[in-house]
């Protein structure tokens, strides 16, 4: 049985609590799919990944498949995997190229733009039949935002601009750093983890955690630049409509655009500071500073999140079960950087990144071990205040809490607008 | 000739998934050159190349004794307390050219651990190894190495926090 109250909110008193039942519970699954999957806005793949006509690539969002395809007239579409005859997958592979989508069951084709053009045997239906009602279906909104194409179920959304909100400035922050525009290497990290789906979701926009649980990525850094890190400096933001980032500057890390560290080897130095230079000269000093120093952990609501720290990993994070999870991450690289420039940000991102980083496993453990600790029913919830009483800093849980409210009204179906701050005021200081 | 050849790589290779399955990492680790690289390709891409793809692991000698440093501590929560792993390795082929000495095999290499204390959960990485050796003071040293998966995704694996 789900219970009345998820969630007790209570910035007075100082308390945030999440109900463990949340990551337990089937029902508040079947609710999560009904009212928060089937009514957002869902990431389904970057533009760059279908670069030619007829390229494709094969996808599972929010539990139906489907397909992107660009089309012979460049147009980038979102189909249902789905045969409109007998319902057989028209796309059978993860990418490839393709002129014509033809199903394997009886044959049935259609062009990169969905129209059914070839139907055997077609004379043996009745005069009524049209091809034209037999197109590809499919999602009833997509969107598109410098290059992040997105998806809706449900045709009552807001326009993607309208939705995403506060986070298209960090998009954009991660795709102005190329000089020639973004593009989504191949490559997918694709593993499961034995947890609720909201528990990386919450992982990923955490500070809190960074330094206990990842004490051996930490000394990694230390070994590498021959002294411990000091810590971290930023902030914690809401986005509205879900939507959190989570910045910090860490000394001690390096990133490809554009902040050196030992890592990159001294030949890289000057290639680093010039990225640096032309970014400032182009976007200003600070914003540029932004790009470059600072890490940013970016939650797109309900479960797309842009993770721009020794690289850029885009993470998409699937409900299989209440207690198993689909996660999926992309990588993301500025068109120009190839060469020595390329293999050293590809080896940056591994060192912490992807289910052989260094860190990343650490996380899965502490998530699975938060699963099973949930089996303790006598202890019903989980505490997220910290924070609660001040402006953020990149330890707080203040993203967490900004992501519980929006999921509770959502799916209590509460009307009115989601409270976005822990105070007035709160978060406004970067 | 060959055959011979294969054997002192069998040996080898018999000797190194001994050392991995015992844990003794550091004397692992002096079985690479300086200049090694160890692979393991992502799993929808098995002929991803490192210098322009996304991999899963893609370790140059700096990043591979950062991990070995890293799985020596109990803090490699993944790996706290370290699986039991049991290496099978077969179909082994070899071939010279110049100093190097190419090698494929199959594996199947089993991980067990018990993370929760409910249940003893085991997974199976399998897949094909490709080294580069180098002959060097009557054995080898290793150049290249490279574990692709033949899995379509580390389902219920999680993670790969052991070496492959």
């Amino acid at each position: 049985m789900m219970r009345d109250g998820l969630i007790v909110d209570d910035p007075e008193r100082g308390v945030f609590r999440v109900h463990r039942s949340a990551f337990t519970s089937g029902e508040v699954l079947a609710l999560e799919r009904e009212r928060i999957f089937d009514r957002c806005w869902l990431y389904v793949g970057h533009e760059s990944e279908v670069e030619a006509p007829g390229d494709y690539v094969r996808r599972q969002v929010g539990g139906r498949p489907l397909f992107m395809v660009r089309g012979e007239d460049g147009e980038v579409r979102v189909f249902y995997n789905t045969c409109t005859h007998r319902g057989a997958l028209v796309c059978r592979r993860d990418r490839g190229n393709g002129k014509v989508f033809q199903c394997f069951y009886h044959a049935w084709t259609f062009n990169s733009r969905g129209e059914l053009i070839g139907v055997p045997d077609e004379e043996g239906y009745p005069a009524s039949f049209d091809r034209r009602e037999f197109g590809l279906r499919g999602p009833p909104r997509v969107g598109s935002y410098r290059g992040f194409v997105f998806v809706s179920f449900s045709d009552e959304v807001p326009s993607l601009e309208e939705y995403l909100a506060g986070a298209r400035e960090y998009l954009d922050l991660v795709a102005d750093q190329a000089e020639e525009g973004m593009r989504v290497i191949q490559g997918t990290h694709r593993f499961h983890m034995r947890a609720n789906w909201k528990l990386l979701v919450e992982n990923t926009v955490d500070g809190y955690h960074v330094a206990p649980l990842h004490e051996t990525y930490l000394e990694f850094l230390t070994t590498l630049v021959g002294s411990k890190s000091e810590g971290s400096t930023g902030t914690q933001k809401s986005l509205g409509n879900g939507h959190s980032v989570h910045m910090n500057t860490i000394s001690g890390v390096g990133r490809p655009v554009a902040a050196w560290y030992p890592f990159f080897g001294e030949e890289a130095k000057e290639e680093i500071e010039e990225i640096k230079r032309r970014l400032a000269a182009k976007h200003g000093r600070e914003r540029a500073r932004v790009m470059c120093e600072t890490m940013r952990n970016l939650l797109v609501f309900p479960n797309f999140l842009v993770v721009d720290f020794a690289g850029i990993i885009l993470r998409a994070v699937w409900p299989i079960r209440p207690d198993y999870t689909e996660v999926l991450h992309w990588e993301l690289v500025p068109r120009e950087e190839q060469g020595a420039r390329l293999q050293r940000r590809l080896d940056n991102l591994l060192t912490f990144q992807g289910p052989g980083g260094l860190a990343n496993p650490d996380d899965i453990e502490a998530l699975e071990s938060c699963q099973a600790g949930y089996a303790v029913e006598a202890l019903e919830w989980n505490d997220l205040s910290r924070g609660m009483h001040r402006q953020p800093t990149p330890s707080d849980e203040m993203t967490l809490r900004v992501f519980y409210r929006q999921w509770h009204a959502r799916i209590t179906g509460a009307e009115g607008p989601v409270r976005l701050e822990d105070f007035d005021g709160a978060g406004e200081t970067a | 000739m060959s055959e011979n050849l294969r054997l002192q790589v069998e040996d080898f290779l018999f000797r190194e998934a001994e050392l991995l399955d015992n844990w003794q990492l550091d004397e692992w680790l002096q079985l690479f050159t300086d200049d090694a690289r160890y692979v393991v390709p992502a799993t929808d891409l098995p002929e991803g190349d490192h210098t322009k793809d996304l991999c899963i692991i893609s370790d140059n000698m700096l990043m591979l004794r950062g991990r070995v440093n890293r799985l020596k501590s109990r803090h490699a929560h993944r790996e706290y307390p370290w699986s039991r792993t049991r290496r099978l390795i077969t179909n082994v082929r070899v071939h010279e050219s110049g100093d190097e000495v190419q090698v494929r095999a199959s594996f199947a290499v089993y991980r067990s651990r018990d993370a929760s204390g409910r249940w003893s959960q085991t997974d199976c990485y399998v897949g094909e190894y490709h080294y580069v050796l180098l002959r060097r003071d009557g054995t080898f040293k290793i150049r290249y190495r490279r574990a692709t998966l033949d899995l379509e995704g580390l389902h219920g694996h999680g993670a790969v926090s052991i070496i492959l």
